[in-house]
Order: structure tokens, then C-alpha cells, then sequence
């Protein structure tokens, strides 16, 4: 049975009778000790989910799920009270700006002081001096050089990389079975990427912990996970093994998002970018939601939503996956070329 | 030198605390630290009163009614600044109105800041609603002029310095109610929030420990600011006979009591005036400077 299981995940905002669907019905497994990679464009919907996830979607946006567990407990139905005992001592997230993330108020000591306080053990929660140890010894463990004269410093003295190692230090705090990280790396400069990078995976490999990676990197996932989430406008569209949906991407958004990798252009003068925009609340198209932007769109894409089908290894939404040529299959046929009818979806 | 040498090894390489860097650039206006002394000097003349004042307040010297300041041809060193029609030392009764005018700031404005800050903090917080009726509520307050308002409530309540002071603490609330939730709303939605609500923080925690302290720059300086209404307003108050009741030394009764001598005896009403107007003036240099010492889109 899987750490997480989430089906049917669907996140609105806006008005009853007409909402924006953020997140639109997403099935999400992991398990303890794996690494899940989430990518997409901005605007696709990865952050929401992981915010949903932890409760924290507020009115007027509604979140509403087939299924959501969380190591055999039910996350709908929770009460507030359980779910704060819950997060952030068994499920943990840190975010993309690590600076804005910390209180600019409070020293870091304090701020980890803090989480320990509410979520450590019988003796951490009683005793200062203890608190103060362990703090030290998690600055210790995020590989933070002089970690006792760190302590006592505010988030505006420290640069960026401290600042996102403290927020994994706090984190880590409470040994969470489940880390959720949203573009970790985003604000950090390359050498310190690859510093966070490399400690956060090794703190998920000593901890056993699930991680998952919201992010728009697509080398970091093909480095680090081991399964990959390729999400775009709420959906999935595609889902699998990180290796075959690296080398043979199954949707035209997987391919495009590869194609668009500067890697790939070497030999190019031009970087290949996709047109177009990930549509928003007023232009979402009536058919396949990337129509309006797949080179391969025909008519049927546009009337009508594929689904996600295949096995539970790699799944993708597409009428006609590609093959391992790039090429789409089934009775795919350019427009205009020829009508005929179409086999079953 | 070895002194001079291990004290440059031992020089801190930290950057300078926050009090430290809040103290240099406050330092570095003059009108701050012009305000920041009058109001220092204020308020060791409110507290040392009784050593400093000549004479007791309310003490009637029969004999001199009405003496000018000593440096007039008729004037005393007896009493510096002269007496009221009563006999009463000016400069004894304005040393004792300073405690009054200190007190009347301090308690209405700490009536307003304390529940100023928790509804503007309700509103800002919970939006919605909750934050509909309380705002539509201040807007109706700040629609009527203060000083209108302040008597109205007086009326309700009954004249006297009490009462004055609730009354000013009503008229000053909708600014910091205002000024909360502003700042409410800027914070609320910055990332350690949503950080402190992953770490389990519940709602009273997040809006007085986790939100509150990152909106207390404005707040600090509006309050500083709002003293100087408040003085100026009890004064108003006590003028038109609604705040202090005589014989109490109060700047603004003693401005009323000698309205009718302006013209035989000036002094009467030109040095109630006058403390009145370097109090305010003390309390607004001091609020300026604080501003921009506290404000970071301010700083050079």
C-alpha cells in the first residue's frame, strides 16, 4: 500500500456555476523511500496540488477528492486539529523562495525552537535547553558551516543557500515521512542547486523518506526521481518511470517540453519553444486542453477530452500516444489529409 | 600595540543588530532626535514634577493675582512665568498639566493601539465578512470629523478627564484598525505563513506570533503620532469644558479658565499654548524621524 494515495484530485476557484479548475482530477501514488518528480509549465497546477494536499486551500478555493490517504489515515475527512498534528510532523514541504519562507522577525533558533516545541518529542517539548540541541544539531546535519554561531542569526543575515538549508532543517525536524519540496532550487544560484540538491537526497536516502519534487527542471528529475508527474493545465498527461518517459515520451507535451531543453538545441540558432500559453479560466479549450498548441492536433482532439488510460507503470492522456519514433499512432492522420472512421479510444 | 591589534582580530564580523541599525539611522535626522529629546525632557518633567514645580499646583497666592513673567518690569522671580487670575503659579500648573497631557496620550493611546490592532487583525485576517462589518464600521467613525465625534461621546459619557480619554480613544481606533489590517493582508499572504501553518501553527498562533510582529513598524509609528492628536485633542476637549474639570492643571482648561484676560494679561494663555504646541510639535518630530527609520521603501 503507498505512503500516499490521492485520487480524483480536483482544486476550484471562482464561482460555482462557472469555476476554474486548477487541479482537475489527478491520481498520485508514492511510496515510502521514493522519488517522485513533478513537472510542468508555470500556471499547469503542480504547486496547488502539493497546497491541497497539505490543506491549504482556503476559501474560495474548494478542494474535493475521490480519494485522498495518507498512510492508511483519510485525509477528507480529517479534522483541523488532526491535520495540523499531522502536517508538518509527518508530512513536511519547503518552498521555492527560502528567504520570504522564514519570519523575518524571529532568529533561526527560534523558528526551529518553534516546530520543535509543538511536534518533538515528550523531551524536546519540555525542555528548552534540549530544543536548542537539537536545533543545533539539525543546522548540523543540513552541512551548515558553524552552526552555533548560525543560531542565533535573523533570516536577513543569512544568504540564500543558508536560508533554504535552514528551511530543510526545519523540515527535517520532526523525521516526516514525507517531504514535499516546491521548486527547492528555483532561487539559488547553480552552485548552490546542486549543494541543496545533493543534501536533500541524501537526507531522503538516510531517512527513507518519500520526496516529492515540484519542479520546472527537467534534469534535476531525470538526476533525482525515479518516477515522474508531467503535468499541464491541472492535469496529468503523463505518468511513468522516469528513464522511459525521458527517452521515449508517450505525450506531445513530454516531447515538446525534451525538444525545448537547450541541450537539444546544440546545433540549432534558435531554442524550439512551445506557442502559446497554458490556458487560463477564459480560454480553456472544449477538447484535449493542449490542442491548441500540439503539432500534432486534429480535428477529434479539439471536439473531444482523452482520457488518461494505460497501466498503472505509464499512463498518458493523448488520442494517439507517439511511438518511440515521435510519431503519433492509432488512426492519427493530419487534417485534411483524410476522413474516415475513427477505431475506439 | 597588541591591544590595538587583538581588539581589530576581535571586531565582530556580524552585521550590526536591529536595534543598533535602527538607531543609526534614526540618529541621522535632526528633527528626530530634536523631537526625541523635547519628549525626553517631557517626560522627566512629568515624572520629577513635584521637584521641579516651584510651587504646588493648585496653591492660590492671594496676594499677586495676575503677576506677569519675571522678565517684565512688574514680574517676580517668585513665579517665572507668572500667575492666573487666581493666584496660582503658571509655571508650577504647566510642569503638573505635563503628567496630565503624558497620561491622557499614553492611556488613550494604548486603549485604541490594543484594540485597534486585534480588530484590524480580525479583519485582515479572516477577510470576508467579519472583515466587511468592521470596516464599513471605521469608515463610518472616520466620516465624522474627530473633534465632533470626541464631543458626541463625551455628551454620552459625561464631562470629565476619564471620559476624555475614552473619547479620544474611540476617535483615534479606525487608524490603526485600518493600519493593522493593511499590513495583515500584506503579511498573510508572504510564504512563512503558509511555513508556520505547515509547521501546525494554529490560528490565534499565526495572527498574534507569526503575523502581528511583522507589522509593528507602522503601527509603532502611527502611535507615536497618534499622542500628539491625543494630547492636542484632550486639550481641545478640556477648552471647551468637556475634559479636565477645574482646578485639575490641565493645559487646555487652563487656556479656557484665562480666555477672558487675553488682553490685560497675555502670559495666561500664551504658555498653555505654548506647551501644548512643542508637545504636539516634539511628538510629530519624533513619529517623522521614527518613519523613516522604520520604513525600509524610505531608506536611501
Amino acid at each position: 500500500m503507498p505512503l500516499l494515495d490521492i485520487s480524483g484530485l480536483t482544486v476550484e476557484f471562482g464561482s460555482e456555476t462557472a469555476p476554474f479548475k486548477a487541479v482537475d482530477g489527478v491520481d498520485f501514488a508514492i511510496d515510502a523511500g521514493e522519488i517522485v518528480g513533478v513537472v510542468g509549465e508555470s500556471g499547469s497546477g503542480k504547486t496547488v496540488t502539493a497546497l491541497a494536499l497539505m490543506g491549504l486551500i482556503d476559501f474560495p478555493g474548494r478542494v474535493r477528492a475521490d480519494a485522498m490517504t495518507f498512510n492508511g489515515r483519510d485525509l477528507t475527512t480529517i479534522s483541523d486539529r488532526e491535520r495540523r498534528a499531522l502536517v508538518g510532523k509527518d508530512i513536511a514541504m519547503i518552498f521555492q523562495d527560502p528567504l520570504a519562507s522564514l519570519n523575518p522577525c524571529f532568529t533561526v533558533a527560534f523558528q526551529l525552537m518553534e516546530t520543535l516545541r509543538i511536534h518533538g518529542s515528550d523531551e524536546e517539548r519540555r525542555n528548552r535547553a534540549t530544543r536548542r540541541a537539537r536545533a543545533l544539531q539539525l543546522l548540523e546535519q543540513v552541512e551548515i558551516p558553524d552552526a552555533a554561531a548560525r543560531l542565533d542569526l535573523y533570516p536577513h543575515q543569512l544568504s540564500g543557500g543558508m536560508a533554504q538549508r535552514v528551511m530543510i532543517a526545519m523540515a527535517i525536524a520532526c523525521n516526516p515521512r514525507l517531504l514535499i519540496a516546491d521548486e527547492p532550487t528555483t532561487a539559488l544560484d547553480v552552485t548552490v542547486q546542486a549543494q541543496v540538491l545533493a543534501l536533500l537526497t541524501r537526507l531522503q536516502r538516510e531517512r527513507d523518506m518519500a520526496l516529492i519534487l515540484i519542479t520546472h527542471d527537467l534534469a534535476l528529475v531525470a538526476e533525482t526521481a525515479q518516477r515522474v508527474v508531467v503535468m499541464y493545465a491541472g492535469q496529468e498527461v503523463e505518468t511513468g518511470p522516469v528513464s522511459g518517459v525521458f527517452e521515449t515520451p508517450r505525450h506531445p507535451y513530454t516531447q515538446a517540453l525534451l525538444a525545448a531543453l537547450p541541450e537539444h538545441n546544440e546545433d540549432k540558432a534558435r531554442l524550439q519553444a512551445i506557442p502559446g500559453m497554458v490556458p487560463g479560466q477564459h480560454d480553456r479549450p472544449a477538447g484535449c486542453l493542449l490542442s491548441p498548441r500540439c503539432v500534432f492536433a486534429v480535428e477529434r482532439c479539439r471536439r473531444e477530452m482523452p482520457p488518461l488510460a494505460g497501466d498503472a507503470q505509464r499512463r498518458v492522456r493523448c488520442h494517439f500516444p507517439l511511438d518511440a519514433a515521435g510519431r503519433p499512432t492509432g488512426s492519427w492522420r493530419p487534417d485534411g489529409v483524410a476522413v474516415e472512421s475513427e477505431g475506439t479510444a | 600595540m597588541p591591544e590595538a591589534a587583538s581588539a581589530l582580530v576581535a571586531a565582530p564580523s556580524a552585521p550590526p543588530g536591529p536595534w543598533r541599525e535602527f538607531w543609526q539611522s534614526l540618529s541621522r535626522s535632526r528633527g528626530a532626535m530634536i523631537g526625541l529629546g523635547l519628549v525626553a525632557a517631557l517626560i522627566l518633567i512629568a515624572i520629577f514634577a513635584d521637584f521641579v514645580a516651584p510651587h504646588p499646583p493648585n496653591e492660590q497666592y492671594r496676594e499677586s493675582f495676575l503677576t506677569p513673567p519675571a522678565w517684565d518690569k512688574d514680574g517676580s522671580m517668585r513665579f517665572i512665568l507668572g500667575t492666573d487670575p487666581v493666584g496660582r503659579d503658571i509655571l508650577s500648573r504647566l510642569i503638573f498639566g505635563t503628567r496630565l497631557s503624558l497620561m491622557i496620550g499614553l492611556i488613550s493611546v494604548a486603549i485604541s493601539l490594543g484594540l485597534g490592532v486585534v480588530l484590524g487583525l480580525l479583519a485582515g485576517y479572516f477577510r470576508g465578512l467579519t472583515e466587511t462589518v468592521i470596516m464599513r464600521l471605521m469608515d463610518v467613525m472616520l466620516a465624522l470629523p474627530s473633534l465632533l465625534l470626541a464631543i458626541a461621546v463625551v455628551a454620552i459619557l459625561g464631562p470629565g478627564l476619564a471620559n476624555a480619554m475614552y473619547a479620544i480613544a474611540i476617535v483615534l481606533l479606525p487608524h490603526y484598525v485600518r493600519l493593522t489590517r493593511a499590513a495583515v493582508i500584506g503579511e498573510a499572504g508572504k510564504e512563512y505563513v503558509a511555513s508556520s501553518r505547515i509547521a501546525g501553527a494554529g490560528t490565534m498562533r499565526l495572527m498574534f506570533n507569526t503575523i502581528l510582529p511583522n507589522c509593528t513598524a507602522p503601527l509603532i509609528v502611527q502611535a507615536t503620532l497618534g499622542f500628539s492628536t491625543a494630547i492636542l485633542d484632550a486639550a481641545a476637549l478640556g477648552f471647551l469644558g468637556l475634559g479636565a474639570q477645574p482646578p485639575t492643571p490641565e493645559w487646555g482648561s487652563m487656556l479656557a479658565s484665562a480666555l477672558e484676560f487675553i488682553q490685560r494679561a497675555p502670559w495666561v494663555v500664551t504658555f498653555p499654548g505654548l506647551a501644548i504646541l512643542i508637545t504636539v510639535l516634539a511628538f510629530n518630530l519624533m513619529g517623522d524621524g521614527l518613519r523613516d527609520a522604520l520604513d525600509p521603501r524610505l531608506k536611501r
